[in-house]
């Protein structure tokens, strides 16, 4: 049981981990704001979700499990929020030049 | 466990660290924003892996600070990089 | 452990190479980004130093108020648009010299120190169950050093003075000119209507958690007070003026309390800011609630800024 836990985590926290390195070669690689922005959100999204995910076998108790899903939740909450701001700051930039 | 959960953090913190690349080249300060993002992200993953790598539950309390602030910081940036005196009204914007 | 030196000295590295990125940044917004993600890698040395509450005051304080102080002070510095000449080489190689003198002395007593290093930390633990606490931080900042503490907070409300006194004379007791949204934006009002709620909790939480671990009045104020500008900044709420009741008494209330408890201790202990047996936790949690509030207040104005418009009466 212990180890099929284990390998979830190294599973779950190597995917998320490589999502970050997508999101961050897209960031750097991608031609314009608006497409660097969509790279952006999977990282909040999905790659922090993997990370957590992964270590939710990992941590002692219901309590640190609840506050590492919230951290999750909120920063997904708030990166959906911040990436339309920013797509509106983008198209505002834009339409000024 | 705790020796794959550092690599996993070290790897996340040199992915942080490719995006401040971004930071010094973007063209525009949205792009400048965008990055702060995606490293404030990076942050928060890189600490839960500590908190659970070195077994201190308190570090999570630590990520989720840095949730909220990073969320602020961002909202006060962009606040300056959407100012502008000359826009016209958008269909978007009509109450 | 080999991977987490390996993890330590990576993050050692990359600190210096964004220190020394911030200096060589020509553009505004990227250098103050860039501070950002040095106060968030400080926090990540500060956890791995074992010292939570300095990573929770770091992460608040240099990865959010700072950045949105050197904002503001960025966008007025555009407004003047001067553009200085570059220092002469002789000055730069001068600071260089002194920063690397200030570097090579601190080296020398890390590594110079006697071994075991004098440390009062045993004593600390020893004597922390009569506090009723069980974050030794706690402790010290208000058990064994908390005149220290009274002084900052007082210190604290010196500063916001301070800011408030480069208003203008007419703008004196007015607004503060904190810039928000021109126009309302639905998705900020959206945010600003649904984040502060758990951020307050957030920030109650960390307060009352500092009792026991990490956490305590300052990263609950700071919390609550990035909330507090967070509806400011989306027009939920005026910016308040800063000669209002309400806003003079919730800065003094923590500190005054504080005090008031201070010179108890002289009727019912023996001395200045001693608690009497047995009651030390209640009164430390009343003052840390009341310091949290004040905190969060003061922090939340200083970033506002000096009055720049006149009540209107």
């Amino acid at each position: 049981m212990r180890l099929a836990l284990d390998i979830f985590t190294l599973v779950a926290v190597s995917a998320g981990g490589l999502l970050f390195m997508a999101g961050t070669a897209g960031l750097l690689r991608f031609p314009d704001t608006l497409t660097r922005l969509h790279a952006l959100t999977k990282v909040d999204n999905l790659g922090l979700g993997l990370i957590v995910v992964g270590l939710l076998p990992q941590v002692d108790g219901p309590l640190a499990a609840l506050k590492v899903v919230t951290v999750w939740l909120l920063g997904q909450f708030s990166g959906a929020i911040v990436s339309q701001l920013i797509a509106r700051a983008a198209r505002r930039a834009e339409h000024q030049q | 466990m705790a020796s794959f959960l550092f690599c996993a953090a070290g790897f996340v913190l040199i992915m942080v660290a490719l995006g401040l690349v971004r930071v010094l080249r973007g063209p525009s300060d949205v792009d400048r924003i965008l990055s702060a993002q995606l490293i404030g992200t990076g942050g928060v993953a890189v600490l839960l892996l500590l908190a659970v790598a070195t077994t201190t539950p308190s570090v999570i309390d630590v990520a989720l600070m840095l949730t909220l602030l990073a969320t602020f910081v961002s909202v006060a940036f962009l606040r300056d990089a959407s100012r502008s005196e000359t826009e016209p009204p958008r269909m978007a914007d009509r109450r | 452990m080999n991977v987490a030196l390996a993890f330590d000295l990576g993050l050692a590295a990359l600190l210096v190479a964004i220190a020394g990125w911030t200096i060589a940044a020509r553009a505004n917004i990227g250098a103050i980004v860039l501070f950002m993600v040095d106060g968030l890698l400080l926090a990540i040395v500060w956890v791995r130093l074992s010292a939570v509450d300095v990573a929770l005051t770091e992460a608040a304080i240099g990865g959010g108020v700072t950045s949105m102080l050197l904002l503001g002070a960025a966008t007025r510095l555009k407004d003047t648009e001067s553009n200085p000449e570059p220092a002469k080489l002789t000055l730069l190689l001068t600071a260089g010299a002194l920063c690397a003198l200030v570097s090579a002395g601190l080296a020398a007593v890390v590594f110079f120190l006697p071994d075991p290093a004098p440390t009062l930390a045993p004593v600390a633990m020893a004597n922390l169950a009569e506090t009723g606490l069980g974050n030794p931080v706690a402790g010290v900042l208000f058990a064994y050093r908390a005149l220290d503490t009274l002084l900052e907070k007082v210190v604290l409300l010196l500063a916001l003075v301070g800011v408030w006194s480069l208003a203008r004379d007419e703008a004196w007791g007015g607004v503060p000119g904190l810039r928000v949204y021109a126009r309302p934006n639905t998705i900020l009002v959206f945010l600003a209507q649904l984040l502060p709620p758990i951020g307050i909790m957030v920030g109650i939480y960390m307060f009352w958690a500092g009792a026991s671990q990490p956490g305590g009045a300052f990263q609950g104020g700071t919390v609550l007070a990035a909330m507090w500008l967070l509806v400011l900044l989306a027009r939920l709420q005026q910016v308040p003026a800063i000669s209002l009741p309400w806003v003079r008494l919730l800065l003094v209330i923590g500190p005054v309390l504080f005090v008031a408890i201070g010179f108890l201790g002289f009727l019912v202990a023996d001395a200045f800011l001693a608690y009497p047996p047995g009651y030390a936790k209640p009164l430390i949690v009343i003052a840390e609630a009341t310091l949290t509030l004040s905190i969060g207040v003061t922090l939340g104005l200083l970033v506002a800024g000096p009055p720049e418009t006149r009540l209107q009466q």
